[in-house]
């Protein structure tokens, strides 16, 4: 961890037109919700949340922190001016996650916490934040990596989110055993039973654990041989 | 006082080679890297930088290779080609991030001390996108210089850069090469490298094709065989009386003038006016026809 990279990273973040959009996502998903509890009896507004906010607002959120802080910098060569100092890469890959990470907190597992609140019941309130809080953490290890390989990050990350956690996910139900967000719902299952439950907790625990941490270690070897090519 | 070495490295890109076997070593004092476009300039610096591995051969700094190895760094300044995209940082905040990168112990003074060496204290508050392209070039220089480091790489470090704050940036790098530093920069602008640097390394596609300080250097380039094309009103007159003289090498015949080559361009030129009125010949037209910088490094190559 670098105070000093976190700092730029955050600036980075900050200092992009992205930034809006990260800002926009949670805003309309609040919106949203507070619109259908207001007019629609019963449940609905509920339904939002596990449908639309947590298996596609979350990951967004995620890939555009994840790729905000790393992608750009990559793309056009301007982290050398990072990389040619003693810093251990590993802490520049650590100190940019913990940004993206508490951007996908603050954008993604946040306004999923406010918006369920607002349907009432806070005991699944709390379980779907810390199922967005799981994933968050997942996803944003794992963008942060994809982002470190690849050019084209944020669409090799929304084909990992909406082809295989999405469509796949939703036709082959052993894919919920290689699917973040739905580690993300086990582990908030463990606090209330309105989340499904699929594979065991043990394995979501654990598999989340190792993504997080390949992801970051991954993302931080790939910095130390970051190569700078000509413009031709 | 540091020594960078290359030895037999070689880069390729899938079947492109871009460096071809080039050992140099750079050692404290200006030295300039000269080239065309695309003769692989960047790519050395790359490697030199511990940006690139060498597909072949090391390159190392005082013994230890530079690539994988982030300790370097305290040694090195590396002022990239690359454009600042931290726009949204003032300079002075940019020169300060890399000071807290270095954890300089007092990275504040230090920040400030480097601003005044670059003449660049004024304009410090400033948002780096305001910045005309010479300061954003003093900012780099400044950001690699704030640890102090005892080699500073830099690649085209001049280009773009108008000619009153190319003067100022000459300055400074003679300034810092006097001190003892290794200072390498790269050009493609022949001029602009034997102005600077005592010590010049050229590489033409990928090699390297000469060595040696500027004057030897200057030499072999302009005592390089010229292509001169000539009208005059008696051409085959001419071509004859040419033919004559020690300097030329050869002289062909066309339609509409005559191509003569050149072994020594200083004689030739002091020759060539008397030798046509001697002759009573009036010449209409004298052009260099391979005047291109490529042609003098093709030159070099082929030597």
């Amino acid at each position: 961890m670098n105070g000093t990279i976190a700092k730029l990273a955050l600036q980075a973040l900050l200092g992009r037109r992205r930034f809006y959009l990260l800002l926009a996502f949670p805003a309309l998903l609040i919106g949203l919700v507070a619109l259908v509890t207001a007019l629609v009896d019963g449940d609905a507004a509920y339904a939002i949340l596990p449908n639309l906010g947590y298996p596609l607002l979350l990951p967004l959120v995620a890939i555009l922190a994840a790729s905000s802080v790393l992608g750009p910098e990559i793309d056009d060569g301007s982290i050398v001016y990072l990389l040619s100092k003693p810093v251990n890469r590993h802490a520049v890959a650590t100190s940019k996650w913990v940004v993206a990470l508490g951007a996908t907190l603050v954008a993604g597992a946040l306004p999923i916490l406010v918006a369920t609140s607002m349907t009432g019941d806070s005991t699944r309130a709390a379980a779907l934040f810390v199922a967005s809080a799981v994933a968050g953490t997942a996803y944003s290890a794992l963008f942060l990596a994809i982002s470190s390989v690849n050019r084209h990050a944020v669409i090799a990350s929304l084909t990992f989110v909406l082809i295989w956690e999405g469509l796949l996910g939703n036709l082959f139900s052993g894919v919920a055993w290689l699917s973040i967000s739905q580690w993300g719902l086990r582990v908030g299952h463990a606090i209330s039973d309105e989340l499904p439950d699929p594979a065991n907790l043990p394995w979501a625990i654990g598999a989340s654990v190792v993504v997080t941490a390949v992801g970051v270690w991954f993302a931080g070897d790939r910095l130390r041989s970051f190569s700078l090519r000509g413009e031709d | 006082m540091s020594t960078l070495v290359l030895d037999s490295a070689s880069r390729w890109f899938g079947n492109v080679v871009a460096v071809n076997d080039v050992s140099l070593t750079i050692g404290p004092g200006v030295t300039g890297l000269l080239g065309p476009n695309g003769a692989g300039k960047t790519t050395l610096m790359a490697m030199m930088a511990g940006f690139l591995a060498p597909s072949a051969g090391h390159v190392t700094l005082d013994g230890k290779p530079v690539w994988r190895n982030t300790e370097t760094y305290r040694q090195v300044g590396l002022v990239p080609e690359r454009e600042l995209s931290f726009g949204y940082l003032t300079g002075r905040q940019f020169v300060r991030a890399n000071a807290d990168l270095h954890r300089l112990p007092d990275a504040a003074a230090a920040t400030e001390r480097i601003l005044d060496v670059v003449d660049m204290v004024e304009p410090a508050g400033r948002r780096l996108d305001t910045y005309s392209k010479g300061m954003r070039q003093r900012v780099k220089i400044a950001a690699a210089l704030v640890h102090d480091p005892a080699v500073l790489l830099l690649d085209e470090p001049f280009n773009g850069v108008d000619p009153r704050q190319r003067m100022h940036l000459m300055d400074l790098l003679r300034r810092l090469g006097d001190e003892g530093r290794t200072v390498l920069f790269s050009s493609h602008i022949l001029e602009e490298v034997e102005r600077l640097a005592r010590h010049i390394e050229v590489v033409v596609s990928g090699r390297h094709a000469a060595s040696g300080d500027f004057g030897a250097i200057r030499r072999l380039m302009t005592d390089r065989p010229v292509r001169y094309a000539i009208a005059s009103s008696a051409d085959r007159t001419l071509a004859a009386a040419l033919m004559a003289e020690e300097s030329v090498r050869a002289v062909s015949l066309r339609t509409d003038g005559l191509d003569v080559e050149v072994g020594d361009l200083g004689s030739f030129a002091a020759s060539l006016p008397a030798l046509a009125r001697r002759h009573d010949v009036t010449l209409f037209e004298l052009s260099p026809s391979d005047e291109s910088l490529e042609s003098v490094f093709a030159y070099l190559v082929a030597r």
